[in-house]
């Protein structure tokens, strides 16, 4: 219970502002269309250099939790997701919507999404601290393998072809090793000057998640997106509630679902809302009213959408290894601060990491109470046009990522990175692994170089790595995450199939 | 929609180029104990550089659409006035000028309102001037971050 000694930090004024700020603007940003999570995060990043490690991980814990949330806001309303999590809500919402009950559907969105929010934080508060125990045991190769499995597991997962998923993650992982090695006193892989320093994990961020998405409503041209906009009649507030707490087995699945999936390094939310949605269809006792405006159908994948978020921190504070690709942007931010996740955060940061915590905890109660009050106002925003929010979103890439280092080289990185970034995805690649693998390059380096001079000085390297009862299950771990992928992209072409349900939804 | 082969071929290609030759520069940079990770990521990368290369090649590349000629099209005006903005503007003519600029063009060529209209270029003026000021206000007055100028601010 030591977290309730370190809630009076998220009451201070500035820190509640913070939280304020971040829950309102997360929200407007998640309904937003083509603004996904991952980019809100990545952006907002820079604006957190000014304040102190606590505030600024507030304004983005904030911004992270109410982005997934709003996105249902333009889910239900436009038929548009907000961000990915939000495809399967758009399936029942809309359809709920249609049928006159736009302010029900928005209701149970939020009233879910709280309910699923509050449990994955108290997950996070309870399993961090023991995980991070059980990390201590961990030495130089067992942190390498988790390093490696975080790539395998995203690049796996997290795309539509493992093989490119794979190949995503090894792209990252060789740009992390771009320049100056400070233990052999070398440089690597240094084409030009502005590599010299390496390539700066915020910047790439930004250039990864914002630019193409920037480029891809470049590819929409001049066409005046004509959005159907449908009225929300009002509906009492206290039914809804009812019907939340009566729904205590699609809560069940998408709160397990949920939690489930963000403790698994790297799979994000896409995939908790989407499983929800299925398990929740399979179990129901009318599954023939999935798609057809259900409630059954929002509560279980919004519940699992932010479920997801709190757990998804647990690897990333104790092992360096984001739940989530937004977790992963996070990751970004702490470092940035001089917040080195690992066993010791808890020893070395307690007040820092668990007002982030407790300000999340806050926060989910915070976004019920805004997204219950700002939905309708928020759908308006997500109507804003589309070459403003290009040129906005440009602009602010631009300015984001010069101000880390105010650095012009930080900048054409950032633009190079988007513009690869934005062909690659076109062709099936993701962002996701990409990121992970130059955030956990570094780490899977270092405890490398660790385990090679500790193995040099023992029975050598092969004995070190690939021998050990932890070493062996995170290897067995790693293959396994490749072969079921394998399995399901080669054998069965469930890929294929995810593919085709997502185009349907979008 | 899928792409065709030639149009997976040639990214595959890209890649295992690059796969290519990041692992020949791995082996032969010297001093190799700096180089031993990066070769462990190499012997990765060009196996799955290959195998993504032959499966594009035999048609086997199912997933992503490709980029049509159409998106292409509409790319090209904003891919210009990025590359423009960020290579060139934002140093010569200073960076809150050139992102105004930047913003303006963006905003101009792909709304879809038609040119003739007074009133929407005003529109356009104003937005572009809100935003910059929003952008003035954040980045200079509260984050005080120093911007190159060049022939203006």
């Amino acid at each position: 219970m030591e977290f309730l000694g370190y809630f009076g930090g998220v009451f201070e004024p500035v820190a509640l502002l913070l939280l304020l700020g971040g829950t309102v603007g997360g929200l407007v940003l998640g309904a937003t269309p083509g603004l996904s999570p991952t980019m809100a995060v990545a952006l907002l990043i820079p604006f957190t250099f000014h304040l102190t490690p606590t505030q600024g991980l507030i304004l983005l814990g904030a911004a992270y939790t109410s982005t997934v949330a709003g996105g249902a806001v333009s889910a239900i309303l436009l038929k548009i997701p907000g961000a990915p999590a939000n495809i399967a809500t758009a399936l029942d919402g809309n359809a709920m919507a249609r049928n006159g009950e736009g302010a029900r559907a928005l209701q149970l969105s939020f009233l879910a999404s709280g309910v699923g929010g509050v449990i994955g934080v108290l997950l996070l508060i309870f399993l961090t601290p023991v995980l991070a125990v059980w990390a201590l045991k961990f030495g130089p190769s067992h942190l390498f393998w988790i390093a490696i499995l975080g790539v395998t597991v995203i690049g796996s997962l997290d795309s539509k072809s493992f093989v490119k998923g794979l190949l995503s993650g090894c792209i990252g992982l060789w740009l992390s090793q771009i320049g100056y090695d400070e233990i052999q006193g070398t440089e690597r892989f240094i084409f030009t000057d502005a590599l010299t320093g390496g390539i700066h994990i915020i910047p790439a961020l930004i250039g990864l998640f914002a630019i193409p998405q920037v480029m891809e409503m470049f590819a929409k041209g001049r066409v005046s997106a004509a959005i159907e906009s449908i009225a929300v009649p009002k509906y009492s507030i206290f039914d809804s509630v009812r019907e939340v707490a009566r729904s205590i087995r699609s809560l069940s699945i998408g709160t397990t679902v949920g939690a489930i999936v963000g403790l698994i390094p790297g799979v994000g939310g896409q995939i908790a809302g989407l499983v929800a949605y299925d398990q929740s269809r399979k179990f129901s006792e009318t599954p023939d009213k999935f798609g057809k405006g259900h409630a059954e159908g929002i509560i279980s994948a919004e519940s699992a959408n932010n479920a997801m978020v709190g757990p998804s921190l647990v690897p990333l504070l104790t092992l360096s290894i984001p739940g989530s690709p937004t977790a992963a942007v996070l990751l970004g931010g702490l470092l940035i601060h001089g917040i080195f996740p690992g066993s010791n955060i808890f020893d070395k940061h307690p007040e820092v990491i668990w007002t982030f915590i407790n300000s999340m905890l806050l926060g989910q109660i915070l976004m019920v109470i805004f997204g219950l009050y700002t939905a309708a106002w928020a759908a308006r925003i997500a109507k804003a046009p589309v070459p403003i929010m290009a040129a906005g979103v440009l602009v602010l890439a631009m300015f984001g990522s010069y101000s880390v280092q105010q650095s012009m080289g930080d900048v054409h990185i950032m633009l190079a990175l988007g513009i690869g970034m934005y062909v690659l995805e076109k062709f099936g690649f993701s962002a996701a692994p990409l990121v992970l693998g130059l955030i956990l390059g570094p780490i899977a380096g270092d405890y490398f170089t660790n385990g090679a001079m500790i193995a040099a000085a023992q029975n050598g390297l092969f004995e070190y790595f690939f021998t050990g009862g932890l070493n062996l299950i995170l290897i067995f771990l790693v293959i396994s995450s490749i072969g079921y992928s394998f399995w399901t992209n080669m054998i069965k072409g469930t890929s294929v199939d995810v593919e085709a349900r997502t185009e349907v939804a979008e | 929609m899928n792409a065709s082969r030639l149009q997976h071929i040639i990214p595959a290609g890209a890649i295992f180029a690059l796969a290519m030759t990041v692992t020949w520069l791995s082996f032969t940079q010297e001093p190799a104990e700096a180089f031993v990770f990066p070769r462990i990521i190499s012997i990765a990368f060009i196996i799955l550089a290959s195998w993504n290369l032959a499966r594009a090649g035999l048609g086997m590349a199912r997933v992503g659409g490709g980029l049509s000629s159409a998106e292409a099209r509409h790319i090209f005006p904003g891919l210009i006035v990025m590359l423009i903005y960020v290579f060139f503007a934002a140093k010569a003519l200073g960076f809150y000028f050139a992102s105004a600029i930047a913003f303006f063009a963006v905003y101009s060529i792909y709304d879809p309102v038609p040119f003739s209209s007074v009133k929407d270029w005003v529109k356009r003026i104003v937005i572009t001037a809100a935003f910059m000021a929003v952008i003035y206000g954040l980045f200079a007055l509260v984050l005080q971050v120093q911007t190159p100028r060049g022939l203006l601010i």
